[in-house]
């Protein structure tokens, strides 16, 4: 966890792209999901952030 | 005199136009070689994609192009996003996503353990089990249509067969609760083959002596399945899920032949949703702003495929 940590701090690519990831995913979790219509409302946003997220840290150093 | 391909082609230029080349740097040739291709990128893709989401923030019709377009900000993203018969839509895709996935996933996982297992006949079960991927999703959409049919369908015969009601009493594809898993039957039928020969793939590269290592450790088969055998598949699996998600997150042609997104709209994915709004009631703008929605989608899902085709590469 504290590698993880460090790595978000340092602007490491494994990191962020893990958290860009989670975000993508949720995102198309939340755009599916049959539970509630806010979540489908905000899914959009979210898998945009984690897209346009995981285009800039793949560019981050290893 | 030299007679190598080079040199006549050399001398075959005319002076002014070698003079010309001559005066060119490597990276600027380069870039001639290049720019046909940089070109016809910009002109398909690049170009329709920016004029999406310039549309996407207007009322524009297409079918009524001498109408004033006006900007209406971001009113279609918020339509779409708050509207429940969009979110159906998405449910419907949800379920028709998840559910192949994890067919095609367990019954191609389970083919692909067979057939690594050395037996007779070994490829000719192979070239038998891909062959509903070779087929063309229109085909495959008009005979399951067949196969479906209540009177004279061999699918409902079989089930009957085994479960004693009449082929005649159910009909798959015009019930509500039953043509969500007509579809669902069709494309794992077809597309499991493909996650088989990933998942393949995957076991043919796990080298026989870590196997060895462990009955030397006395693991029993069970153990071996679990500890060696999943760990090392699964980052091909993960491809497969991932492929196939992004595939049928886009599916359109075998279920508008199948059902047409009928009965009602219990099938009518969003392909088929964006379809409707783009081509049949015009609403270009809306369907602009629908259709950025779904290729962010996509192209998230695409950017994790990317990255997990890295991984599988780097093993």
């Amino acid at each position: 966890m504290s590698d993880f940590l460090t790595g978000l701090m340092r602007l490491r690519r494994g990191p962020w792209e893990m958290v860009a990831t989670i975000l993508i995913a949720l995102g198309v979790f939340m755009l599916m999901q049959p539970f509630v219509l806010w979540a489908f409302t905000y899914s959009f946003i979210v898998t945009l952030i984690g897209t346009v997220m995981f285009i800039i840290v793949s560019h981050f150093p290893e | 005199m030299s007679d190598r391909t080079i040199d006549r082609v050399a001398q075959a230029t005319p002076e002014r136009v070698a003079r010309k080349i001559r005066g060119l740097s490597d990276r600027a040739i380069a870039w001639i070689f290049i720019s046909p291709t940089i070109f016809l990128l910009l002109a398909i893709n690049i170009f329709p994609l920016i004029w999406t989401i310039q549309l996407s923030f207007t009322n524009y019709k297409a079918n009524r192009i001498g109408r004033e377009v006006k900007d209406v900000g971001l009113r279609n993203y918020e339509r779409i996003l708050t509207d429940s018969d969009t979110w159906l839509n998405m449910q419907a895709t949800a379920h028709f996503l998840f559910w192949t996935i994890f067919f095609q996933v367990l019954i191609g996982f389970t083919l692909a353990w067979l057939i690594n297992k050395k037996f007779k006949g070994n490829d000719l079960w192979t070239t038998i089990i891909v062959l509903p991927m070779m087929l063309s999703p229109a085909v495959v959409g008009n005979f399951w249509k067949f196969l479906y049919q209540p009177q004279i369908g061999l699918f409902n015969y079989i089930v009957s067969w085994f479960t004693g009601k009449d082929p005649s009493s159910f009909e798959m594809l015009g019930s509500v609760t039953l043509a969500p898993w007509a579809i669902v039957i069709v494309d794992t039928w077809m597309w499991t083959p493909f996650v088989m020969l990933i998942c393949l793939a995957g076991l043919r590269s796990i080298p026989d002596y870590i196997y060895e290592a462990a009955e030397i450790d006395r693991a029993s088969k069970l153990r071996q399945f679990f500890t060696i055998t999943i760990p090392m598949v699964l980052p091909f699996l993960m491809l497969a899920v991932l492929f196939r998600g992004i595939e049928n997150f886009k599916m359109f042609d075998l279920v508008v032949q199948l059902t047409g997104g009928g009965p009602g709209s219990v099938t009518e994915l969003t392909s088929i949703n964006l379809k409707r709004e783009a081509f049949e009631k015009w609403r270009t703008g809306y369907a602009s702003a629908y259709a950025i929605i779904l290729f962010v989608t996509v192209f998230g899902l695409a950017s994790i495929y990317v990255k997990a085709l890295n991984k599988v590469k780097q093993r």
